[in-house]
């Protein structure tokens, strides 16, 4: 097992400590280097992208609108959903959490004798922890979009939304191709070990007996799945097998087809600077003599509805925009968020599931607030960090000498006395103390970086001075 | 009880809780429902290009997402497909307007996996990002332009929209059990970023504008 | 027009040269400014940890300070910005980051100083962002940038373009501390990009940022200062320019 696989294993329980994985992600400043390089490349060409498109801030406002809309109906739509996609000949199964989700996956295989499944990227299938499930009760699950295949191979979470992969370098993919796949143990050409990969997975699509796919958009009005990739694996997965379930979470739905514009226009922009990936797939009836599955899942979903502060999160087209612009995830790799999605759309979703585990996400951000400027459909993702942070602390995962700390500080700072006290003996300290003490191990600052010039008088001091007889 | 009437039982115990999932979903979605927020008009982008415009504006939007595309005579189509590709041993088309063999719905998905080119008739196509509307009815099957190693769409250069507003606004009327945008050929970039074409589906794509 | 000087207490404390140059700015541009000596902390490190209730009395503190101001103008978009957003009721929008005060209330036009030097110009988040002083580079409207704006009014100034216009610097308050490592990596990339483009002098509407990069800056010998831009509109930059 790499360190990644050991890295996830062994904390799956535990609770997350952003700052600790994300120090032995920023320790090896050559990948940090490259990580921060490659995903900027994709800001800037999501960046041109947009630019190109007029009335871009405009789309992204009826983006936002539509979905607030939807979600202000969202039992409606559901009711509508489901009569359009039964009359189109599918099935429609609700899941009230990840178990039932699971659970309901298993019994679709299990009733259909189904050995082999081919299973396209689905962020809710992660969620929900579907291919472990799957795998311990004998299915074979092989994940068909490239990254995914490579992240699962690597028996490791994804690290990115659109891009799994991105944390691993070709020479470490060579290596597990020629492992698993018998490619030669020198070969990194990306062409190459694509095309290996194309025929190992061409034969697994001809063979399996069922696709699992996720959904990017579901309309409520004609009971279409929207499914959008570049590969063609979504497409590939579920045409041939005879049976397709696709799974999703109870946001994806818009009202009608006319809407889908609106996001398709801004999806591929936002993710990778494509106008429209390659294929925008609209499933609307099985094929005769074939089924379709429809996993409706709300795994706390209709919990976060209700929270007026955090409902907006529920927006997200998962088109990783957020990620690619946020100067810590740059910095800091997916997987050292422990989460999926990761990021700052991951660091406002995963509290919400799991506040103990992921208290830390929403502090693993110097707020600079350009997750919600990129973001296509105006999630307010930092100030939503802001919020879970007030939430953390207000359900004791702040650790205490911080929390005790601040509350002396405002203390301190509720008395221009006390305030003036503490800013001189600041000084002094700052000023007299000997090195060795000012730069102690407890000072994390200091570590890498000089503590302030402190001048012999504060502003405060000098205004009296010189102003106070005026 | 028996095993069989012991499951019968156990499946309707199953059925109920899950359509109790159902209303329990429902439910809990219609108590958190927030202050109902109106729908926006969509109204697509006042484009007042001319055809001439559009089919220019696709042509480049095509060949950015790495497509061929070239202007033929509507009569000429498979002409154009064997000088495109000389060494083809197969090319198939599921419309019976032009002169290749004949893909259908019942062929092995081998046999489709071998197949060479892939010959569609395009619905229309979009000038912002060079994407093509292909319905399921002319693919012969759903599989086929997924498996074919090149993709070949002939497109009336007159049925070519602006924008994904005006090509999604075509969906309303879409009577299909499936259908696609296609924007070039099958391809990846999840090893550092490279692009590499021809990642699970056709590792070409001609668009031929008639 | 009666202007009440806020001066964050990061400033107060370690900075005042950039409180003396903001007092001694709005002076010369013809306020009538006065510094209620009685202030202390706006209460943003506490809300930004998560303990806004420990802010609560700051809050209270600020606006009692400040009454009967028509404005509050202080040299920190960060502590304005916590004051125009997260304070409970209504927001108070007399509070004014400097430039953004220079220019849209007094709407100045030309400014009597100089400063001859190299300047890279660190477009502060919550500034950027939050108070929307200049046009994020992520966002599709046309380019505005109040502080360059401002900066070009200064006779000798050389600003210079930057690879990541924007980009932030890896402060964050409590960031810095919490996760120091991705944090200082930031303000290291930032240096980068400055060192780059042959900067002397990194300024910027915030203290904070500048301080977190003079620690590094300092830290690792590097050729280069850092000055609040108060220093540089008001021409007090040249003095200490040597």
């Amino acid at each position: 097992m790499n360190d990644g696989a050991r890295l996830a294993a062994a904390d799956r329980s535990a609770r997350v400590r952003h700052a600790d994985r994300a120090a032995r992600f920023v320790a090896d400043a050559g990948q940090t280097d490259w990580h921060d390089a490659v995903l900027w490349r994709i800001r800037g060409k999501r960046d041109a992208a947009a630019g190109r498109v007029e009335g871009w801030e405009r789309l992204r406002a009826l983006a936002s609108e539509i979905k607030e809309h939807t979600l202000s109906r969202l039992d409606e739509y559901l009711a509508a959903f489901e009569e359009a996609a039964t009359a189109n000949g599918a099935q429609v199964h609700w899941a009230a959490d990840a178990d039932a989700h699971n659970r309901i996956v298993r019994d679709v295989l299990r009733a259909r004798g189904v050995r082999r499944v081919v299973k396209s990227k689905s962020m809710l299938t992660e969620e929900c922890g579907l291919n472990p499930y799957l795998e311990a009760r004998g299915f074979e699950v092989v994940d068909t979009d490239l990254g995914e295949r490579i992240v699962q191979l690597r028996e490791e979470p994804p690290s990115h939304l659109v891009a799994p992969a991105i944390h691993v370098r070709k020479e470490e993919i060579a290596a597990l191709f020629h492992e698993k796949l018998g490619t030669p143990a020198d070969a990194d050409d990306p062409r190459l070990l694509a095309a290996a990969m194309r025929e190992d997975l061409r034969a697994r699509f001809l063979a399996a007996d069922a696709a699992i796919t996720g959904v990017n958009f579901a309309v409520a009005s004609t009971g279409a799945l929207v499914l959008v990739t570049n590969e063609g694996n979504a497409d590939l997965g579920a045409h041939l097998a005879p049976a397709h379930i696709a799974c999703m979470g109870i946001e994806k739905l818009i009202p009608k087809p006319e809407h889908l514009g609106v996001f398709l226009r801004l999806l591929a922009r936002s993710a990778t600077g494509q106008p429209l990936s390659v294929y925008t797939s609209y499933f609307c009836r099985p094929p005769p003599g074939r089924e379709l599955h429809i996993v409706l899942v709300d795994n706390g979903r209709s919990r976060r509805l209700a929270q007026p502060d955090f409902r907006a999160a529920l927006k997200c087209i998962r088109c990783g925009a957020c990620l690619n612009t946020c100067p810590v995830y740059r910095r800091s790799g997916g997987h050292s968020y422990g989460a999926t999605p990761s990021g700052p759309i991951g660091a406002i979703l995963a509290p919400g599931m799991d506040m103990k585990r992921y208290a830390s996400l929403p502090f693993a951000s110097s707020l600079c607030g350009s997750c919600s400027d990129v973001c296509p459909v105006k999630i307010d993702i930092h100030a939503q960090l802001h919020r879970w942070r007030q939430v953390a602390a207000r359900e004791g995962y702040v650790a205490w000498p911080k929390r005790w700390g601040m509350r002396v500080a405002g203390w301190i700072v509720r008395s221009p006395r006390r305030y003036r006290l503490a800013g001189r003996l600041a000084r002094a300290w700052l000023r007299h103390a000997p090195r060795r003490l000012r730069y102690g191990s407890w000072n994390a600052w200091g570590r890498a970086r000089e503590l302030p010039r402190v001048p012999d008088r504060s502003f405060g001091e000098w205004y009296a001075a010189e102003r106070g007889k005026k | 009880m028996n095993r069989k009437r012991r499951q019968n039982a156990l499946g309707r115990a199953e059925h109920r809780t899950r359509n109790g999932a159902r209303a329990a979903i429902l439910e809990a979605v219609r108590r958190a429902r927030p202050r109902a927020a109106p729908l926006p008009l969509v109204a697509g982008v006042q484009d007042t290009a001319g055809d001439a415009e559009l089919v220019a504006r696709f042509m480049a939007s095509a060949q950015a997402a790495s497509a061929t595309v070239r202007m033929v005579e509507a009569g000429s189509v498979e002409a154009a497909v064997r000088e495109a590709f000389p060494g083809a041993a197969s090319i198939a088309s599921a419309t019976p307007a032009w002169s290749f063999e004949q893909a259908n719905p019942a062929d092995e998905a081998s046999a489709l996996a071998r197949l060479d080119v892939l010959v569609c008739p395009g619905a229309f196509g979009v000038a912002e990002n060079g994407a093509v509307w292909l319905a399921e009815s002319g693919m012969g099957s759903r599989a086929a332009p997924f498996l074919a190693q090149h993709l070949v769409l002939a497109l009336d250069r007159s049925a070519i929209v602006p924008d994904m507003h005006a090509a999604c606004d075509r969906l309303k009327t879409f009577g299909e059990g499936y259908g696609a945008f296609v924007a070039g050929p099958s391809k990846t970039a999840d090893i550092e970023q490279t692009l590499v074409i021809g990642a699970h589906g056709p590792r070409s794509l001609t668009v031929l504008l008639t | 027009m009666k202007v009440g000087l806020f001066a964050p207490c990061y400033i107060d404390q370690f900075y005042p040269q950039a409180a003396v140059a903001t007092l001694e700015l709005l002076e010369r541009l013809g306020c009538d400014v006065a510094y209620p000596r009685g202030q202390t902390c706006c209460g943003q490190p506490m809300a930004n940890a998560g303990c806004a209730p420990a802010a609560e009395a700051a809050h209270r503190h600020v606006a009692a300070c400040f009454e009967g101001f028509d404005y509050v103008v202080g040299p920190s978009g960060s502590c304005v910005l916590h004051l125009r957003e997260h304070v409970e009721g209504a927001p108070d929008a007399r509070y004014y980051e400097l430039c953004q005060f220079l220019v849209e209330v007094l709407q100045v036009e030309r400014l009597d100083a100089a400063f001859a030097c190299r300047v890279g110009l660190h477009a502060s988040c919550h500034g950027l962002r939050g108070l929307r002083l200049a046009r994020a580079s992520e966002r599709q409207e046309p380019p505005f940038d109040y502080v360059a704006y401002l900066l070009d009014m200064v006779d000798g100034v050389e600003r210079v373009p930057l690879d990541r216009p924007d980009e932030c610097c890896g402060f964050g308050g409590m960031f810095a501390i919490e996760e120091e490592a991705v944090s200082v990596r930031m303000g290291a990339d930032r240096l980068a990009d400055h060192l780059r483009q042959r900067v002397e002098v990194i300024t910027g509407t915030d203290m904070s940022c500048l301080m977190h990069l003079e620690g590094l800056i300092r830290r690792r010998n590097l050729p280069l200062r850092v000055l609040h831009v108060a220093e540089i509109l008001n021409g007090s930059g040249e003095a200490r320019n040597g």
